[in-house]
């Protein structure tokens, strides 16, 4: 029998989001996103008391949060850093050259996909087409789209990460 | 969960492989198919869960359709026309075949589903000869989740059965599909375990070999194991068992579908609680003591040295000086026989309600205590107040029943000593002290019975408790309801210490309302009291000239003999209090037992008793429904059933009509064409007085009202012996459990240890927090070795250790 979590400690301004989220629906259920989303912005990423803490806000089991939160790639079931770094690697940016892109990005953090590196400031992730292809090759950091990548770029956008 | 049916369902003609068929208009393809007996392949459609048409092996062709239709989720209309062996479905089918197994070991002889495997049953018959994918398989980690199922999950091929059995079924939502795509996988939150009490189904529903039984696991192939019928013995709903066996061992159980009684499922006790009969632990030669040991002998030696005992005790002392005790897990056959030769012998005192304390209605109970309403109805109720029922852990299948009904419109009321959680919605639940019980069911009686005259003993009662809101809204929901209303009172009531009153206030709402009762009897209880194995009365309901003792009593009374059948004296009564000086000071101690460590100390023959896998006999469950079974395998060493070893003992002791041959001959002596269950009192039964108020609680005093009931994997010798069982989380309760509120009060933690005093016993036993306790109370549950000592003592007090 593994370690089971404890239940994370959500703010009262999560609290308050989430039932306003609650309040738009006919099931309590249907706000199992934005309550992750609300969770995940002030925890970092989607622990397993997070998970728990959703769960008893909403009133469901831990599993059918779980789901939730495993289905969607923009929460993390892991701990990631300061910042994501999405590089879109369907189509359309792979036949741009997104390949490159990933492996430039790998020797200058020094992680594989997926990783970390190692103070704790960038998480490097691939992604599925994320509705750019017209500036191929491309990736999502925070909220902006970065389009038409160079390596120039990319030192230019690692640059002025904290 | 089959779709709710329209109202008014119409009828529809389709045509399935050129067969016309009349069906349900709107009902499934594969269901009017299942009706005709054309078998369509599926693995992710069961006719209990809901419908994901997720596998996609059910393809069928339909006429006019453009495209092969799956038919577990196509709906069926006037005049349809479907080929369910056609080159369309057959090329769809081996296609989906063909997909599934891309990602599927095909590793069939090191699986232990292999041999059972409705995938590689299917794959045979649906599927093509050669694999054409040479590419690397996808592989997943399996998880731990917990000691009764076993998990291999790279086999998975995720249609969901399990998911939908917790979610819909259980009502314990447990196991999910997590990731997405490619990464989909069945798994429970990371480091959870499944604990549902009813969780072994999921190896049943289970279509690959991902999920399988933990205790079983690579222990047998199927084709090895020899079946028979058996019922199980561990509550009083009679489960109907498949018990299958391979060089006189029980391998493993599954269930035998029966429609009245279990449906298609067990609960975990009857399905994992074979590892007691199998346990090391097992008594295999009889034993006389020596001295202050035990010493094998032959059977002739060990009956010989009781009966002389036992007549010497009735010549010397008189047959009175008698008593016997049984477990109710024994059979019909084996209850009849004690108490034939108890009252043989010239003495009354004989009696199976082992945890029950009070007796002062006997006279006036039915002939048996069960369900006034059908198990099989339940689900088809309207509302069921519990009083005193901890149903999801005394009957498990029943609270599916239960979960059924919520689900169809039926409404839940729970009057409990604790917040048990249920795996139903309650709309009420009502938390009292264990000793306000009688008061609260009074309250709720009285409001719903309304404009009547009431009796003294009734309206004190009611008074020993100030009037809520919450009785008045219990006594409305139960009156507002269409339908049937069903008040339960189970295990906690029944053993209460004024279990009588709590009998006759609901016998009096009964007989004032439409309202039906069910009294649950503790295993196979009904058969006892049919068999006459109750002080009182006698075989068939009949009468006694003076009735003997009760159980209480007989450990009160000091007698002189004691015979225990099949129990664990420690552990199965609640008057543990007289126990040891009782057996201590008789002059002979006769044990029955299946288990070497269930054997009292103080016993002077001990008869190896075969468990309910090697004896034949009859169990009655709660609706009065009698099955017998034979045995499903030899008797162990020389362990022999009781009813054989009740038989001969008479032989011995010269008593008259003890010349059966076989189990039937003993049955015929119990008419068992039962009536309708009536376990209502009879009317004129007196309520007895309002017991006075309880000491209220305080800090200084220490003094608490104890929560009590039986943990459902400490109910009997035998699950107190299954090994797997043992190891679940339903297992961990013997531990002295408060609200924190209380905790911070005696200014304790969880995990210090606490001297557990009642009267002149204690126990040492750590703390657990848990705000299902009300203030003023503790609950520590009986049946288990850390608790026995405690027995069902009512108040206790708590000195902490420093």
């Amino acid at each position: 029998m593994g370690e089971v979590e404890v239940v994370a400690e959500l703010s009262p301004e999560v609290v308050a989001k989430v039932a306003a989220e609650v309040a738009k629906y006919p099931e309590r259920r249907a706000a199992v996103k934005s309550a992750l989303r609300y969770a995940q912005a002030e925890h970092g990423w989607v622990s397993g008391g997070v998970v728990q803490a959703v769960a008893q806000l909403l009133e469901l089991e831990p599993i059918e949060v779980y789901e939730v939160a495993t289905f969607y790639d923009m929460f993390y079931t892991e701990p990631v850093g300061r910042h994501q770094l999405r590089v879109c690697t369907n189509i359309s940016c792979m036949l741009r050259g997104a390949g490159s892109i990933v492996e430039l990005l790998e020797h200058k953090l020094g992680v594989k996909v997926g990783g970390t590196s190692e103070d704790g400031r960038v998480t490097l992730l691939a992604a599925e087409c994320l509705g750019a292809c017209g500036g191929a090759p491309m990736l999502v950091c925070g909220d902006d789209y970065f389009e038409d990548l160079t390596e120039e770029k990319l030192d230019h956008l690692l640059a002025e990460l904290d | 969960m089959p779709p709710e049916r329209p109202e008014g369902f119409i009828m529809a003609m389709i045509i399935i492989d050129g067969q016309e068929i009349e069906a349900e208009a709107g009902s499934m393809i594969i269901q009017a198919a299942d009706k005709a007996d054309i078998y369509i392949p599926r693995f992710c459609y069961h006719e209990k869960l809901s419908i994901a048409a997720n596998c996609r092996m059910c393809l069928v062709e339909v006429e006019k359709a453009p495209k092969p239709l799956p038919a577990c989720a196509t709906p069926i209309t006037d005049g349809m026309v479907i080929h369910t062996v056609s080159e369309q479905a057959v090329e769809a089918q081996q296609g989906t075949m063909e997909f599934l197994l891309i990602n599927h070991p095909l590793d069939c002889p090191i699986c232990d589903q292999g041999g059972e495997c409705p995938l590689q049953d299917q794959a045979l018959g649906y599927g093509g000869d050669v694999s054409r994918f040479s590419e690397g398989k996808r592989v997943v980690d399996d998880p731990d989740i917990g000691p009764l199922i076993e998990t291999e999950m790279t086999r998975c091929i995720h249609c969901t059965r399990c998911v939908r059995f917790g979610q819909e079924v259980a009502g314990i939502m447990e196991l999910g599909a997590i990731g997405r795509g490619e990464d989909m996988k069945i798994a429970t939150v990371v480091g959870r375990t499944v604990d549902s009490e009813v969780s072994g189904n999921v190896i049943d529903l289970c279509p690959v070999g991902a999920l399988t039984s933990k205790p079983y696991r690579f222990s047998a192939r199927a084709w090895e194991l020899a079946s028979h019928d058996a019922i199980s013995p561990h509550d009083c709903l009679g489960s109907n068992l498949n018990i299958q066996t391979a060089h006189d061992t029980v391998k493993r159980v599954l269930p035998r579908t029966n429609g009245h009684v279990n449906e298609c499922w067990l609960s975990d006790r009857d399905r994992f609680s074979y590892e007691g009969v199998n346990s090391p632990d097992r008594l295999l030669q009889p034993l006389v003591r020596v001295g202050d040991r035990f010493e094998e002998v032959a059977w002739e030696v060990a009956l010989q040295r009781a009966a002389t005992a036992l007549s010497d005790i009735g010549k010397a002392q008189g047959p009175g000086a008698i008593g016997a005790l049984a477990s109710p897990t024994a059979t019909l056959e084996e209850f009849f026989l004690l108490q034939q030769l108890m009252r043989g012998l010239g003495s009354d005192n004989v009696d199976h309600r082992l945890r029950q304390r009070d007796f002062r209605d006997d006279s006036f109970t039915a002939l048996f205590p069960g369900t006034e309403l059908p198990i099989e109805q339940i689900q088809d109720a309207a509302c069921v107040l519990l009083v005193g029922c901890h149903l999801r852990k005394e009957l498990p299948l029943v609270a599916l029943r239960v979960r059924e009904m919520c689900r169809l419109g039926g409404q839940v009321a729970a009057l409990n000593p604790m917040d048990y959680e249920q795996n139903f919605p309650l709309t009420e639940a009502l938390v009292v002290a264990p000793s306000a019980l009688p008061a609260a069911l009074a309250r709720i009686a009285m409001a719903r019975v309304g404009q009547v005259e009431v009796s003294e003993e009734l309206r004190q009662w009611a008074e020993l408790i100030p009037d809520s809101e919450d009785f008045a809204r219990t006594a409305k929901m139960l009156s507002d309801v269409e339908g049937e209303v069903v008040v339960v009172l189970g295990q906690i009531a029944a053993q209460h210490r004024e279990a009588s009153a709590l009998r006759a206030i609901a016998s009096w709402l009964a007989q004032h309302t439409g309202i039906r009762l069910a009294f649950l009897p503790e295993a196979n209880g009904a058969a006892a009291w049919i068999a006459g194995c109750v002080p009182h009365r006698q075989a068939n309901g009949d009468g006694v000239q003076e009735p003997g003792l009760n159980v209480s009593q007989m450990l009160s009374a000091r007698l002189s003999a004691y015979l225990l059948f099949g129990l664990e004296p420690t552990m199965d009564l609640a008057a543990t209090g007289n126990l040891v000086s009782a057996l201590s000071d008789a002059s002979f101690v006769l044990s029955f037992s299946a288990f070497r460590s269930a054997v009292p100390a103080q016993a002077d023959v001990v008869f190896p008793l075969a468990p309910f896998t090697e004896s034949a006999g009859t169990y009655v469950n709660c609706d009065g429904r009698a099955q017998s079974v034979e045995a499903a395998m030899d008797p162990r060493g020389m362990a022999r059933p009781g009813w054989k070893i009740l038989r001969v003992l008479g032989n011995y002791l010269a008593l008259p009509g003890f010349d059966y041959i076989t189990v039937d001959d003993v049955r015929s002596r119990v008419n068992l064409s039962l009536p309708e269950v009536v376990c209502r009192l009879e009317e004129g039964c007196p309520l007895p007085g309002a017991a006075s108020k309880s000491v209220p609680w305080s800090v200084e005093s220490q003094r608490f009202e104890r929560v009590v009931d039986v943990p459902i994997y400490d109910v009997d010798p035998i699950v107190r012996r299954a090994s797997s069982l043992q190891r679940t989380r339903d297992h961990s309760l013997a531990t002295v459990h408060m609200n924190k509120e209380q905790l911070l009060a005696l200014n304790v933690k969880a995990g210090d240890s606490v001297r557990v005093v009642a009267d002149a016993d204690e126990v040492r036993l750590t703390i657990t927090p848990d705000d299902r306790v009300l203030g003023g109370c503790v609950y520590i549950p009986m049946g288990s070795a850390a608790t026995a000592p405690l027995g069902g003592a009512d108040y206790i007090a708590l000195k902490v250790i420093r």
